[in-house]
């Protein structure tokens, strides 16, 4: 149990030291949500959608969980090149526990960056449907986080070296971000494009923060929250003991 | 209380280690010695479950790391030849995650930690990230972590490679003292010749993967008829340089490189 707590507390010290990352890790968000939340909101609002800017900002908050919580998965890279991998491998302590460890800490800190994000969004001027629904969003977010961190630890595990991290970037996570509907609605989509974002976690993720956060007046769920529920749950427990047999494997 | 028979590891079509076999007894200091690329590191990372043997077998206090991976675990301790510290966190977290990691009480762990940061003249930068640290530096933080708990086996991977004479003859007393001591057995790597016939109770000399002979100091220069062990050494190994091609680790330390360089 300890040695979770201490992996766990590694990972957010790493976090909170890395303030220069923290305030760049804002960055791409910020113009998601600025940017295109308010350049393609008359447009959107033309077409009967409501506010752009209302329907991005789950879209944007899910796209920062995302990015983190896959990149501490990722991490493994960087601490299998620093050595300090080995010395985890090699300690008296189950495999399974330095996993989980690693991966709550991952998890929190995407939490984190999620909830700095939709403050940002607050501050811009986002209003959720009731104060009640942010509790729940952030659930949906420990839950992305959760799922993406797990995915990130398999790939992690598996790659050697950091060429493979641009395939990664390329062909996974943008891929996973682009189809999940942040960024567009899910609703009235062609039969391919439609059957490709249903294979996307992240799109239930991100449906259900929109349900709970956005008016039913103005936003129609794709998939419903007690489907998005069950696939994150269920997605996610698959990937996590998928990552820990992964984990298990790794030689040094 | 380390047995190894017939072991071997290829990677593709090389092989690293070709039927190795040795034996260390309890309480004993072995110091396994090899040119560059010899098979030393792989061997270790076998002892130590980091690496799956590819035939023969090995046992640590009569257990199987392949079968037995925790049981092992919980009987060694172990200085990597490479850096494996974690350069964001300070020496004292260092410390202390290890002490974690290897289920040290809290009041033991702080006590020792603070012994071993004194000992290897630390202490005063305890609280400074290691990633400001000197290699020299980062090499006795990491010699000082792997005497924080005390295990049954202790592998040492070349440990004074890159410390100077002050902190090599500081390591060397201590490992004798935990030897003599606490009755750990000690199995090390080293280039220095004269660090091993000083230490070592016994020496196995390994090249190209093959162990070459196996003795005491003493037994070995007689049966080359030499008067040093670094002669005995090159006369078994002969004069030729090996080359050690960059493993995929050392690739990535280069791009982590050239990568931290373009961010600032």
């Amino acid at each position: 149990m300890n040695a979770i707590y201490i992996l766990w507390l590694r990972e957010l010290k790493r976090y909170t030291r890395s303030r220069a990352q923290i305030i760049a890790s804002l960055g791409q968000p910020m113009l998601y949500l600025l940017v295109l939340g308010f350049g393609l909101n008359p447009v959107f609002k033309r077409a009967g959608y409501g506010s752009y800017f209302q329907f991005i900002a789950p879209g944007v908050i899910g796209m920062s969980v995302l990015f983190s919580s896959i990149f501490s998965g990722l991490g493994l890279l960087w601490d299998r090149q620093f050595g300090f991998l080995k010395e985890t491998l090699v300690a008296p302590v189950p495999r399974i526990q330095i996993m989980i460890g690693r991966t709550l800490g991952g998890c929190t800190v995407a939490v984190i960056q999620g909830l700095l994000v939709l403050t940002i969004c607050l501050i811009s001027g986002f209003r959720p449907a009731s104060w009640i629904a942010i509790p729940v969003a952030v659930g949906f977010m420990v839950l992305i986080a959760m799922l993406f961190a797990a995915l990130g630890v398999i790939f992690g595990s598996s790659l050697q070296d950091m060429q493979g991290f641009q395939l990664i970037m390329n062909f996974l996570v943008l891929p996973i971000y682009f189809l999940s509907g942040a960024m567009f609605p899910l609703t009235n989509q062609g039969k391919i494009l439609g059957f490709i974002t249903a294979l996307d976690p992240l799109s239930y993720g991100i449906d259900g923060m929109r349900s709970v956060l956005l008016s039913a007046a103005t936003f129609r769920p794709a998939f419903g929250i007690g489907i998005d529920l069950s696939v994150l749950i269920g997605v996610g427990t698959i990937l996590l003991i998928l990552g820990a047999w992964r984990f298990s494997k790794i030689e040094a | 209380m380390i047995r190894v028979q017939n072991l071997v590891k290829t990677f593709g079509s090389f092989t690293a280690v070709n039927d190795v076999s040795f034996q260390v007894e309890a309480g004993e200091i072995f110091a396994f010695l090899g040119p560059n690329g010899a098979g030393k590191t792989t061997t270790i990372k076998m002892l130590t479950t980091l690496l799956h043997p590819t035939s023969g077998s090995i046992q640590l206090d009569g257990l199987d790391p392949r079968t037995h991976q925790n049981q092992v675990r919980q009987r060694f301790g172990i200085v990597f030849q490479d850096p494996s510290l974690d350069g964001d966190l300070t020496a004292w977290e260092n410390m202390e995650i290890h002490g974690v990691l290897y289920h040290v009480p809290h009041k033991t762990r702080r006590q020792r930690s603070e012994e071993l940061l004194k000992l290897f003249e630390l202490w005063d930068r305890r609280d400074d990230q290691v990633k400001k640290f000197s290699g020299g530096m980062k090499r006795r933080l990491e010699i000082a972590r792997g005497f924080l708990h005390t295990p049954k086996i202790l592998f040492l991977d070349e440990p004074t490679l890159g410390l100077d004479p002050q902190s090599r003859n500081q390591l060397w007393s201590h490992v004798k003292r935990v030897n003599e001591a606490e009755k750990v057995t000690v199995m090390l790597t080293t280039h220095y010749m004269d660090e091993a016939d000083r230490v070592a109770h016994r020496v196995g000399i390994i090249d190209h993967g093959k162990l070459v002979t196996q003795g005491t100091p003493a037994e070995i220069k007689e049966q080359t008829e030499t008067s040093s062990l670094e002669d005995a050494f090159l006369k078994l190994t002969g004069s030729t340089i090996r080359d050690e091609s960059a493993g995929s680790a050392d690739q990535m330390r280069q791009f982590a490189k050239m990568w931290q360089q373009q961010r600032r």
